[in-house]
């Protein structure tokens, strides 16, 4: 049966080139790099190889990246990591209605251990108001954490101009980049970041790796003590073939993210036009044009996601849904919420998340399926307006 | 996730539809939950004569309407009464435990409709 992967944002393969360059870290370059002896010298070189291309991926100093397990541990780290250290200058944090789970739910914790967030609304597209930002911003204000894109309607946040407010004061600008990675270039420079969640396992590299990156002069704590390893400041042994898969990781997103953001963009363009155009009741979620390249985020009215997504698995399509019944929680997505849908607009969302494996015939095929699934589920829903329901 | 009993009556849902003029029609579920089903009845002599569905909701909740009105089709009105949840998840081969209570609303929706055939008869008779 024909199989066309759309869950890109999910999970994504590895590319075969980043596989070869973790090779050696597994049975050759096992060395502890803290060693003294020479065989500990080459795997140094590869670390410092591998951090120097993720530093180069977002315009960073090498001495400014941190490696951690994962996004979520960055995620983590920064938000924690800041708060605590910096708790003697103030306690309110601001955060947004539409952040991944990994910043969510260290704020709540936050909250719980006496910290005031606030948690800013988005509008209808996604975008966060700059004014209720500088609103919000007051003198004991010591974080702000804003995703750089999110995964789930594809908008991206305005960070430049997000930073320009948030230094108007003392206060840190943590972005989260996971949903971004390898898609659009980021510069922690010119945006004015002074801490940047990365993924590898967002742009092709391997899961149990990721990475912080500290602008120099940033003051927070560790999440992890231990040995003392990444300058102290994230014990733990160093994950090496990790490290040097997501080191390739980088380089070759840096190397393609140009081409790749555009072939990808017209992917995107022709596959939401296809579905609004052909679909009645058919609608974009997120942003019209600060999108990322690879998200198509749609909802059809008078049907529920998952009836969709197990349609379009039996014709051997992969995607996913931005519904309750998809979730553990049984509740829709806080991010479809944060834009204003409807409990039953938020279950009739479906998200398909393009990659490098996909073309044009992918999506016609998508193209080809997706009108007859929709009329089929109408046809059945109690939901659809009688004249849906003879013309659908 | 679902068993094959539950993919086959979601492939193919039996008694999709509409009665024309029922004798009895029972609603159940909310859209804001993910879930709304309508059951509509003729009944015959006591029995069951025809049923239909329509349904807004997940794989769980296609599947659990379709299958009711296999069981309930050609029973009395006090059999029909007696299928309860767990009979319909029983013979779709079980359910994926978060559904069990979400999704699983075709029983309720299939009492309703006979309560409402029922209601309707007493009001017959009384006016």
């Amino acid at each position: 049966m024909r199989k066309v992967y759309l869950d890109h944002t999910a999970g994504m393969p590895v590319d075969p080139q980043v596989i070869e360059a973790m090779k050696p870290y597994f049975t050759q370059l096992y060395s502890n790099p803290s060693s003294l002896h020479s065989s500990a010298q080459e795997v140094r070189k590869g670390f410092q190889n591998a951090r120097k291309k993720v530093a180069m991926l977002v315009g960073a100093k090498s001495e400014e990246i941190f490696f951690t397990s994962c996004a979520t541990e960055s995620n983590n780290w920064a938000i924690r990591g800041v708060a605590s250290r910096n708790r003697g200058r103030g306690k309110h944090i601001i955060t947004t209605a539409i952040e991944h789970m990994s910043v969510m739910n260290v704020c709540k914790y936050l909250m719980k251990q006496g910290y005031r967030v606030s948690f800013l609304p988005v509008d209808n597209t996604g975008l966060i108001d700059l004014e209720v930002l500088q609103k919000e911003l007051a003198d004991n204000t010591i974080l702000v954490s804003v995703m750089y894109a999110n995964g789930e309607i594809g908008t991206i946040e305005p960070i430049k101009e997000i930073s320009e407010v948030v230094h108007s004061k003392d206060t840190y600008l943590h972005v989260d980049m996971t949903a971004a990675m390898g898609q659009v270039s980021a510069d922690v420079m010119k945006e004015g970041i002074d801490l940047l969640t990365l993924s590898s396992n967002d742009m092709y590299g391997p899961k149990g790796v990721g990475a912080l990156y500290i602008k120099k002069g940033t003051r927070l704590d560790p999440l992890i003590f231990g040995g003392g390893q990444e300058r102290g400041l994230r014990s733990g042994t160093e994950n090496l073939p990790g490290i040097a898969g997501m080191g390739k990781a980088a380089e070759i997103a840096k190397a393609e993210v140009g081409r790749e953001g555009s072939r990808l963009s017209k992917l995107r363009d022709k596959f939401i036009n296809g579905i609004l155009e052909t679909i009645p009741h058919s609608f974009l979620n997120g942003h019209p044009t600060r999108r990322l390249p690879n998200n198509v985020a749609v909802r059809f009215s008078f049907v529920e996601g998952e009836s969709m997504l197990l349609n379009l698995d039996i014709a051997g399509v992969a995607a996913s849904s931005g519904s309750a019944c998809t979730a553990k929680t049984l509740e829709p997505s806080h991010v479809l919420r944060a834009i204003g849908l409807k409990h039953e607009e938020a279950h009739g969302s479906l998200l398909f998340t393009l990659g490098k494996q996909n073309d044009e015939e992918n999506v016609n095929y998508v193209l080809g399926l997706l009108p007859d699934i929709v009329k089929r589920l109408r046809a059945m829903s109690p939901l659809t307006p009688r004249e849906l329901r003879e013309n659908v | 996730m679902y068993s094959e009993k539950v993919m086959d009556h979601f492939r193919n849902p039996r008694n999709v539809g509409e009665i024309k003029d029922p004798d009895g029609v029972g609603t159940v579920g909310n859209p804001v939950c993910g879930d709304l089903m309508t059951i509509h009845i003729k009944v015959k002599d006591n029995t069951i004569s025809e049923i239909k569905f329509k349904t807004f909701g997940c794989g769980a909740a296609l599947a659990t309407s379709s299958m009711i009105t296999e069981l309930a089709k050609g029973k009395s009105l006090e059999d029909a009464l007696k299928i309860t949840r767990k009979d319909v998840a029983d013979n779709l081969g079980g359910l994926p435990p978060i559904k069990m209570h979400c999704s699983n609303l075709a029983a309720d929706a299939l009492h309703e409709a006979v309560k409402d055939y029922q209601k309707k008869q007493e009001e017959n008779r009384n006016g």
